[in-house]
């Protein structure tokens, strides 16, 4: 069963799937935000970090 | 390719160093799971290392995942000082985290690769665009997914981005590496190498001169001729070797390698070549786990 939390951004409703691990992103599908999965039992997200400098490869 | 790993249940205990689980981390972990390894992931932003003892993971290798050049190298140091087995080793994600170190490396090792100059001021840095002549390339030293990759294509905007990098930059960009700019088929090659195997490759197809999948690049499979596991698996052992990526130029003299990526993102290449790149991942991490 996928666990729903709140967007942060937008307050909508995101599902995670089943299979989700902490640090795991996803993407809300209201606004695009990218969120980060901080906690699985119960769910919870945060803001991903925006991409840096030495993000990469 | 060689058979997969076969480890007893209990045996070997495998570290993860990330901090955020993109789909290659998952499919990494889902792998470990499948074969019912010991995995423990290690979460980089709740790490504080005790440089003056060895740290005590409980694992027999670490492989390392950090999406951040500067948490990997660091981390990769004092790991590997402390006699911890990664992959891949601090000297590879030293040399590929960084431009000039890869390319002096190839040079060193006779891989063919684009021309490039090393320039200190954005004066020098001109007269080193001049003599390659336009288009040419600047990169910065660090960084991925193409960015801030600029394709000068006269006098003009030369002056121009090197004024930028000079006073808007921070120190590391006003070190110039000036690369000559090779005409692309619209394509390049994405070629990942474990060990001592070219295990698969594909086409990164773009209308843009920059051809990466994470800039939009879309991918076909590329078959590994002899000619291309050769050059790839020398440009792997001239940056030391492991569980690299191989960004391969097609110019109209050959074949040249532009860049070695060493925390290799995979997820447009699974189907694409048909080859279980996490598989192969983890059976060389446990190959290194049992050494």
């Amino acid at each position: 069963m996928p666990a729903t939390s709140k967007c942060p951004e937008c307050d909508a409703d995101v599902a995670v799937g089943a299979d989700a691990v902490k640090g795991e992103i996803v993407s809300c599908p209201d606004c695009g935000a990218e969120l980060e999965v901080t906690a699985t039992g119960p769910v919870a997200l945060a803001l991903a970090p925006e991409a840096e400098e030495d993000w990469g490869e | 390719m060689s058979d997969p790993v076969r480890v007893p249940p209990g045996e070997l205990t495998v570290g993860v160093l990330l901090s955020r689980v993109r789909v290659e981390e998952k499919l990494l972990l889902e792998e470990l799971e499948r074969r019912h390894i010991a995995t423990k992931v290690i979460d980089d932003r709740e790490l504080v290392l005790v440089l003056e003892k060895k740290p005590e993971f409980g694992v027999d290798v670490v492989l390392e995942r950090c999406i951040q050049h500067s948490r990997a190298l660091y981390a990769l140091s004092v790991l590997e000082t402390w006699g911890i087995k990664t992959v891949n080793t601090f000297e590879v994600a030293d040399v590929c985290g960084n431009k000039l170190l890869t390319t002096m490396r190839l040079i060193r090792d006779g891989v063919p690769s684009p021309r490039t100059r090393l320039a200190f001021t954005p004066e020098s840095a001109l007269a080193a665009v001049e003599e390659l002549g336009y288009p040419a390339v600047l990169k910065p030293l660090v960084g991925s997914w193409g960015r801030l990759l600029s394709k000068v294509n006269d006098r003009d905007a030369a002056e121009s981005i090197l004024e930028h990098k000079d006073v808007l930059g921070t120190y590391i960009h006003s070190i110039y590496y000036v690369q000559e700019y090779i005409p692309k088929p619209g394509r390049d090659i994405r070629a990942f190498v474990v060990g001592d195997e070219t295990v698969g490759a594909i086409y990164r197809y773009s209308d843009h001169w920059i051809t990466n999948t994470a800039r939009g690049g879309k991918a076909t499979k590329c078959v590994v001729t002899p000619e291309l596991n050769d050059l790839c698996v020398r440009a792997a052992k001239a940056v030391g070797g492991g569980v690299v990526a191989i960004d391969v130029l097609e110019a109209p003299e050959g074949l040249l390698v532009n860049e070695v990526n060493y925390t290799m993102e995979f997820r447009n290449s699974i189907d694409t070549t048909g080859v279980n790149i996490p598989g192969v991942v983890v059976d060389y991490a446990l190959k290194i786990a049992a050494k």
